[in-house]
């Protein structure tokens, strides 16, 4: 629960890929996820033309490699578990530097390791050149229900508030005695999940009065927002037309 | 600046505030309010003091219509609180809740001002104008594309300020402004709402800060005006004060 989670995936810069409207840049990634997951596995230089893709984004976004590699830290568990796969996975095995692998679990392994990858880049992608605000919006653009933009909206800014909140309480129950070795804790700590389920409750009502007040009848308004012309969207879709066209490539 | 912010007072003689009659008891019939009267004209500025539980709470809530009134009136600059016109009213009643944290929920500092007038229907250009205005009237206006976690408490509060000033409102309405700020950010808000010349009222527990910033004070306990007097001749009568659980701090004379 670090201290703004929200706003350190963001690089902010002025580059051709920063300026693109959110909701351009939000439908370029998805369709570059979907062309990254459809990719049959067996087909392994389309994943390199899909990477080539990618750095040619960040070239043009003018993104340091480090910051990428810093952010996909994320990706970890998943890396654990594509690991694991050759070695538990059943059928027909293959011996690789003297250690018998399952075929099978190699190729789900690698589907998992790939792709994963692969899509949590697209995704560091975007929110590295995006502000969230502009996310939002983006999706707001995109018809996604304003309900859920707008619990998104909240959630940005309350989920530090939370956090510090249960920091305070730890420290409450530290400072009166309360072991902090994690076994200990975990009686107080599900408790102060309660607890802190009911303050954040009541911080929601306080915040919806605030809301009211200001004249919130239901819907955010749409602020940040940007258009995109024809040209805007022609230039942004080449690298998403080219990963479908990689993707499709696969299957000859 | 002034002149922008000030453009949809109108020019007529209405006071802020008339509340006559105010009763209003909660659904569970438990009866906070039993007949309150009072009237602030446009650009006086008014404490409202009282111990806990008074109603001082439910009062400000009826202000802006979050609460019907069970029985009286509440007119802001002339318009009856009433559900046919419940946006104008809030646009009209800036209320500046006790915790900045409820106040600013959006991601950013400008949005968080801008959030008001857009929904009383400002559009671009005259909707950044107005944030930058608000943000500039309380001093902030460095600050528009910060995240309000990163402020201080004193910014907070003052960014919050900002976020009803954006509306225009006819009247403002603070709770407990003074509550956990250090002394320096006390002082620096209180200028800045010295600086704002408008109609104000004051929700506070904090008597030297309304004798600093209201001229006038109004007493309510148990649901009812008790007082409505100059603000100095009220603190000095420590009998009435110690009848009404108010106590000036330690030290403190008038």
């Amino acid at each position: 629960m670090g201290a703004g989670h929200a706003h350190t995936l963001h690089h902010p810069g002025d580059s051709v890929v920063h300026r693109l409207p959110a909701h351009v840049k939000i439908v370029v990634a998805f369709v570059l996820v979907v062309a990254v997951v459809a990719t049959p596995r067996e087909a392994f230089w389309v994943f390199g033309a899909h990477l080539v893709l990618l750095v040619a984004i960040w070239v043009a976004a003018r993104l340091p490699v480090t910051a990428i590699a810093a952010r996909s830290v994320i990706e970890a568990p998943f890396v654990v578990l594509a690991v694991l796969l050759p070695f538990l996975a059943a059928g027909p095995r293959i011996e690789v530097l003297g250690l018998p692998l399952s075929v099978d679990g190699l190729l789900a392994g690698w589907n998992i390791l790939v792709k994963g990858t692969l899509g949590v880049l697209v995704s560091i992608t975007l929110g590295m050149t995006t502000p969230v605000r502009d996310l939002l919006a983006g999706l707001t653009r995109l018809r996604v229900p304003g309900m859920v933009t707008t619990i998104a909206t909240l959630m940005v800014r309350y989920l530090e508030v939370i956090a510090a909140e249960a920091r305070r309480m730890r420290l409450a129950r530290v400072a009166r005695g309360n072991d902090p070795r994690f076994l200990w804790q975990i009686g107080p700590t599900i408790r102060g999940v309660g607890t802190l389920f009911l303050r954040s409750y009541e911080r929601g009502e306080r915040v919806h009065l605030a809301m009211l007040a200001r004249g919130y009848t239901g819907a955010m308004p749409l602020l940040g927002d940007t258009t995109a012309g024809r040209r805007t969207w022609t230039v942004a879709l080449v690298p998403a037309v080219a990963a479908v066209l990689c993707a499709t490539a696969g299957y000859a | 600046m002034r002149e922008t912010q000030r453009r949809g007072a109108r020019p007529s003689s209405e006071p802020s505030l008339e509340v006559e009659g105010l009763a209003f008891a909660y659904p569970d019939g438990h009866q906070t309010l039993f007949g309150v009267d009072l009237r602030i004209e446009r650009g006086e500025r008014v404490a409202l003091l009282g111990p806990n539980g008074a109603g001082k709470t439910t009062l400000v809530l009826h202000l802006n219509g979050v609460h019907r009134a069970g029985a009286g009136t509440v007119r802001v600059g002339g318009l009856e609180v009433a559900r046919p016109h419940l946006q104008e009213i809030r646009r009209r009643v800036g209320v500046v809740f006790q915790d900045p944290d409820d106040q600013l929920f959006m991601p950013t500092v400008g949005d968080d001002v801008a959030f008001g007038p857009a929904n009383f229907g400002v559009v671009e250009p005259d909707l950044s104008l107005r944030v930058k205005t608000a943000l500039d009237a309380v001093g902030m206006g460095e600050h528009a594309d910060r995240s309000p976690m990163h402020l201080s408490g004193g910014q907070r509060r003052r960014v919050a300020l900002a976020t009803v000033l954006a509306c225009d409102p006819e009247i403002l309405v603070l709770d407990e402004p003074s509550s956990n700020l250090d002394p320096v950010a006390r002082r620096e808000l209180a200028e800045v709402l010295l600086g704002l010349d408008r109609t104000m009222l004051m929700v506070t527990h904090d008597l030297p800060y309304a004798l600093q910033l209201c001229p006038r004070a109004v007493v309510i306990d148990d649901g009812v005006v008790v007082a409505d007097a100059p603000t100095r001749e009220l603190l000095a009568d420590a009998a009435f004060l110690a009848g009404h659980r108010l106590e000036l701090p330690f030290g403190f004379r008038v």
